[in-house]
């Protein structure tokens, strides 16, 4: 949070109306920004994420959209912050899927590698996730965490959750380079939103 | 103990009575957990000139012929919490047509759709954060949030900025919109001041004659939050 300055525009609902814009694969307008992060010759492990976006009655929201953003294998961002060198192979470390009827987003990407932290720590291999939908006044932020991941243990915002909500943020292995999560937005099971 | 030193407490927030329905089911009731900016945080999508054709910007052309409606020219400036430009970054718009129908199949408001208005648009700020679009002017439609609740007529609005951390969707209204006072996604901004930042300006230098009524709006990205979220 700034200290001063101008007053931020506000944030208001993405609504139930976007998808000819910002998903538009069902609309004759020209994609963008699609759901799969790999491009030829882009170096790592490709992954396949399928996960689900779950209201506070553990009903399917099928109008939600989920952005991700994420290093690439080796833990570069593709961004002029990143003052290590560019980001292999252009990869561009973003991505975006809405929501299906049955309230399932799907992403083709690689397996980040870990970034550093703060105080010259290092994060462990994470991707950052932004939903937004119809009811949400602003977009909620977290993080997907591989399960099995050594680094887990050390990650300074892993550190942060309460041990109790941490499997919250833990993609779960559905297969060979195939996982899965829930987005709960509210319930016992409510996922871990960040304020960032 | 107050109820707001309460939720601290327990961090968690009291149950959700807010007029905008969709709320309560969707709405976490943890507040968010502050964590410090990191790498992952400090970085973001950036989407330049490259990425859009500048015919992206003029909503109005692309089709056989002229959509029906009030032609509008939609332009600003867009600023970081300090005043300064926020060059090359991608803004992305949607709106209904000029009788408040969406291009969209889930829209059922039996309005008429335009064969000549997607109401999609892209443009990239310049050098200076300036962004300029080409459009006609939404019109209110109808939902079900509460009897006979009709939406202002609106434009919505996504940019990116320089990180995650400037990431905005928000909504653009028209001044002098009766329907303003009554809308419960534009009264969820609860102070006065940040709500009138979401409605456009008339602008009589933007204004071209013979052609089109122009319309200011500015954004300020980052900065202090100013949504119902806010401590
Ligand atoms: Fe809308």
């Amino acid at each position: 949070m700034a200290d001063e300055g101008l007053e931020p525009t506000p944030d208001q609902t993405v609504g139930p109306f976007f998808h000819y814009v910002l998903t538009p694969h069902a609309y004759p307008v020209r994609s963008l920004v699609g759901n799969d992060l790999t491009q030829a010759g882009v170096a790592g492990e490709t992954i396949r994420i399928e996960g689900r976006v779950l209201d506070g009655d553990g009903s399917l929201v099928s109008d939600a959209l989920v952005e991700i953003w994420q290093a690439d294998a080796a833990g570069h961002y593709a961004h002029p912050e990143d003052r290590r060198g560019t980001a292999s192979n252009a990869f561009r470390g973003f991505g975006r899927s809405d929501t299906d009827a049955t309230g399932v987003f799907r992403f083709t990407t690689i397996r980040p590698g870990p970034v550093p932290g703060p105080g010259g720590g290092t994060q462990a291999p994470h991707i950052a996730v932004t939903i937004f939908a119809r009811g949400l006044l602003r977009h909620l932020v977290t993080r997907f965490y591989f399960p099995d991941e050594p680094l887990n243990g050390a990650d300074p915002i892993l550190a942060l959750v309460p041990a109790e909500r941490r499997a919250t943020l833990m993609l779960r292995a559905a297969g060979k380079a195939h996982y899965g999560i829930d987005i709960c937005l509210q319930g016992d099971q409510e996922t871990v939103f960040f304020d960032v | 103990m107050t109820d707001m030193d309460r939720d601290r407490a327990t961090g968690k927030n009291p149950p959700i009575l807010h007029p905008y329905g969709s709320t309560a089911k969707r709405a976490p009731s943890h507040r968010p957990l502050a964590i410090p900016r990191t790498l992952t945080e400090m970085t973001g999508p950036l989407y330049g000139h490259a990425s859009v054709d500048p015919g992206e910007a003029d909503l109005t052309q692309g089709h056989a012929g002229e959509p029906q409606g009030e032609r509008i020219i939609l332009a600003g400036r867009v600023v970081d919490a300090a005043g300064g430009p926020v060059p090359d970054t991608l803004i992305e718009l949607w709106q209904t047509n000029a009788a408040g129908r969406y291009l969209h199949a889930a829209d059922r408001h039996p309005a008429p759709l335009d064969p000549n208005f997607t109401g999609a648009g892209r443009a990239v700020t310049d050098g200076q954060g300036q962004y300029r679009f080409t459009s006609i002017k939404p019109g209110a439609y109808p939902w079900r949030n509460h009897p006979n609740a009709w939406r202002p007529a609106h434009i919505h609005l996504s940019l990116f900025g320089p990180s995650l951390t400037t990431r905005l969707v928000t909504q653009m209204y028209f001044p002098g919109d009766p329907l303003l006072a009554f809308d419960p996604i534009f009264n969820a901004v609860p102070d006065l001041a940040a709500r009138q930042r979401l409605v456009a300006g008339f602008d009589w230098n933007l204004t071209e004659p013979e052609w089109a009524l122009g319309y200011r709006f500015d954004v300020v990205l980052g900065g202090r939050r100013a949504t119902p979220m806010e401590d």
